[in-house]
């Protein structure tokens, strides 16, 4: 389909396709691909204040891997990342199923279920903290309901400040999944839940049988764009926990942030930024030869 | 719900869950307000819903003007100005820089251009932990690091794959035989960018904005690793508001700056919620 001849001249003007995409193509390479190298070859030197180029073999990952505090923050991604993906795709799901049944008030509703995407996962951990907070938030609240023995201290519990962090995540994130499954209803024909029901189906079976599959596809893109905020996820934790108590709901990103510029370990911070761009890749490239191959036909 | 024959305990149902979720995610904000307008006396003896009793600005002054982000107490507001100068001349060079880049993505590709595009899109990807250290020592190298410029710089940077996304895929759907007859009249690269294009782009060059105004307005990772005590946007300076304890804690103070950081992304859902979500949508399913 395009639109430049390869049989004209040199001139400046057929260059200029080129000479505009240069700059962008340029600092592309450096800057994400270079850069990648960079760090790579970094995770296996013995750098700690300042890049040194002694390569150690892979002596950093093994340092990565016998640290607990990486141990835990692998942990706490496997923990966050299921649950936050569970949890948002099936309400995200179940708003958009009640929203799409002619709803009054549909566009109120998914204005407020939207917003929290436009707001800082900063203000976000913010706000949940101060909800959350041990003897004046959630738990001073229900206490002052009768229920004097009430206590909910996640937030300076070890084993569950984690979840603290799915709840917020959570109410961020859902309903941008509703918004992604409420166009992918709008696009399944009507008639086919009439000729369910007319078969005798619930209107429960209907969507059961009929339209989940056909939302296969969303199921998929939902899946690969909320793991791939869980691996980034950093400034959340940063916000509403600060990793703590301890490290004990630390996640990879601040790991990483933590041993690479407030620790000077630059050869673990470079490491475990490896681990970490694998567990993107692992996810991203079956997708994108899928988006790729399937999107061909211009889109 | 006059809804005559409808109206039915499924109906009920729906409703009522609707309504519970919309108070779900209602309620942070509503805390956050009711909170900022309380005095921390009110704040002790009250509970997180109650309304205020005698509402009071002094968190919100304090926020602004006052409050003791890390070892100054300027408030927030001179990191609201911080993030403005940031955000501004990035949003306007990644928007103008992915237009002209969609343009030929979508229109001129030559060979090699469709390789160019797919490494772009990966770029949208990765995660930035892998750059953050090569980029540290680059703005180091320019003595840009802790400067409002270097920061600039980096969202420019990274954020150029999303916008040359959007606005690919938008020009894809411009039929190319109104390029090529242009051609054939003799116009230019750029004039047929400047008379075709550029009068047809208004819907994506909104989406594009709207989208890139969030992004830099929302981020913390760049900001906390590349700006210095002088410069840091204002997500920074209210994670570090939030955790400086000099004193007693003033969760008022702390809600007011927390709203004074979302207030103008808020605004902008607000009034361009449909350009945002198409944003999400396009930004997010494709990149």
């Amino acid at each position: 389909m395009s639109v430049s001849k390869a049989k004209k001249p040199m001139t400046l003007e057929s260059l200029l396709p080129k000479i505009v995409l240069a700059p962008t193509t340029a600092v592309m390479l450096v800057c994400m691909y270079g850069f990648m190298i960079w760090t790579g070859a970094l995770s296996f030197t013995k750098s700690r204040m300042l890049p040194q180029w002694d390569f150690v073999g892979f002596d950093q990952y093994a340092k990565l891997f016998a640290n607990p505090r990486w141990d835990v923050a692998l942990n706490n991604l496997v923990v966050f990342g299921v649950l936050f993906i569970a949890v948002s795709l099936l309400l995200g799901l179940f708003l958009a199923i009640l929203l799409d049944q002619k709803i009054r008030l549909e566009g109120t509703l998914r204005t407020i279920y939207l917003y929290p995407m436009a707001v800082s996962f900063v203000v976000t951990g913010t706000a949940w903290k101060w909800i959350l907070n041990p003897g004046l938030g959630l738990e001073k609240l229900v206490r002052d309901l009768g229920f004097e023995n009430f206590e909910f201290r996640w937030l300076v519990e070890q084993d569950m400040a984690i979840y603290t962090i799915v709840i917020a995540a959570v109410w961020q994130s859902s309903g941008f999944v509703m918004a992604m499954f409420l166009a992918g209803l709008r696009g399944v024909d009507d008639s086919l839940i009439k000729a369910a029901e007319i078969d005798g189906a619930s209107k429960m079976k209907a969507y059961w049988y009929v339209i989940l599959p056909i939302l296969r596809p969303v199921f998929f893109s939902a899946i690969v764009i909320l793991s791939h905020i869980a691996i980034k996820s950093f400034d959340l934790v940063q916000a509403l926990t600060g990793g703590g108590p301890g490290y004990a709901s630390d996640l990879p990103a601040n790991f990483m942030y933590t041993y690479a510029f407030n620790r000077a370990q630059m050869g673990v911070g470079a490491s475990s930024a490896m681990i970490m761009l694998m567990g993107v890749l692992a996810i991203i490239v079956p997708y994108l030869y899928s988006e790729l191959r399937g999107g061909k036909n211009g889109r | 719900m006059v809804a005559n024959r409808s109206f039915n305990l499924g109906r009920l149902f729906i409703y009522g869950c609707l309504f519970a979720f919309a108070l779900f995610y209602l309620a942070p904000l509503y805390v956050m307000l009711t909170t900022s307008f309380k005095d921390i006396e009110e704040i002790r003896s009250g509970n997180l819903l109650a309304l205020p009793q005698d509402p009071t600005l002094y968190a919100w002054i304090k926020a602004w003007s006052s409050a003791c982000t890390g070892s100054e107490c300027q408030g927030l507001a001179p990191f609201f100005m911080n993030s403005v100068k940031v955000v501004v001349p990035a949003v306007i060079l990644s928007t103008v820089i992915g237009a002209l880049n969609g343009y030929v993505l979508s229109k001129w590709r030559f060979r090699g251009s469709d390789l160019m595009f797919g490494m772009l899109l990966f770029g949208c990807f990765i995660p930035f932990q892998v750059i953050l250290l090569p980029m540290a020592r680059l703005l180091a190298e320019l003595g840009l690091a802790n400067t409002v410029t270097g920061l600039v710089l980096v969202h420019v940077i990274y954020g150029v794959a999303f916008t040359t996304l959007f606005f690919r895929n938008f020009y894809v759907s411009v039929p190319t035989e109104l390029v090529k007859a242009a051609q054939l009249d003799g116009a230019s690269f750029f004039q047929i960018f400047r008379h075709i294009f550029l009068p047809v782009s208004l819907p994506i060059f909104t989406v594009t904005i709207i989208w890139q105004f969030t992004q830099i307005w929302n981020d913390f990772l760049f900001g906390v690793v590349y700006s210095g005590p002088g410069t840091q946007p204002i997500t920074v300076a209210l994670n570090n508001l939030v955790n400086t304890s000099m004193g007693g804690k003033e969760y008022n103070v702390d809600m007011a700056a927390a709203v004074i950081a979302a207030l103008p992304t808020l605004l902008v859902y607000i009034f361009a919620g449909k350009y945002f979500v198409r944003g999400l949508t396009a930004g997010a399913v494709k990149g």
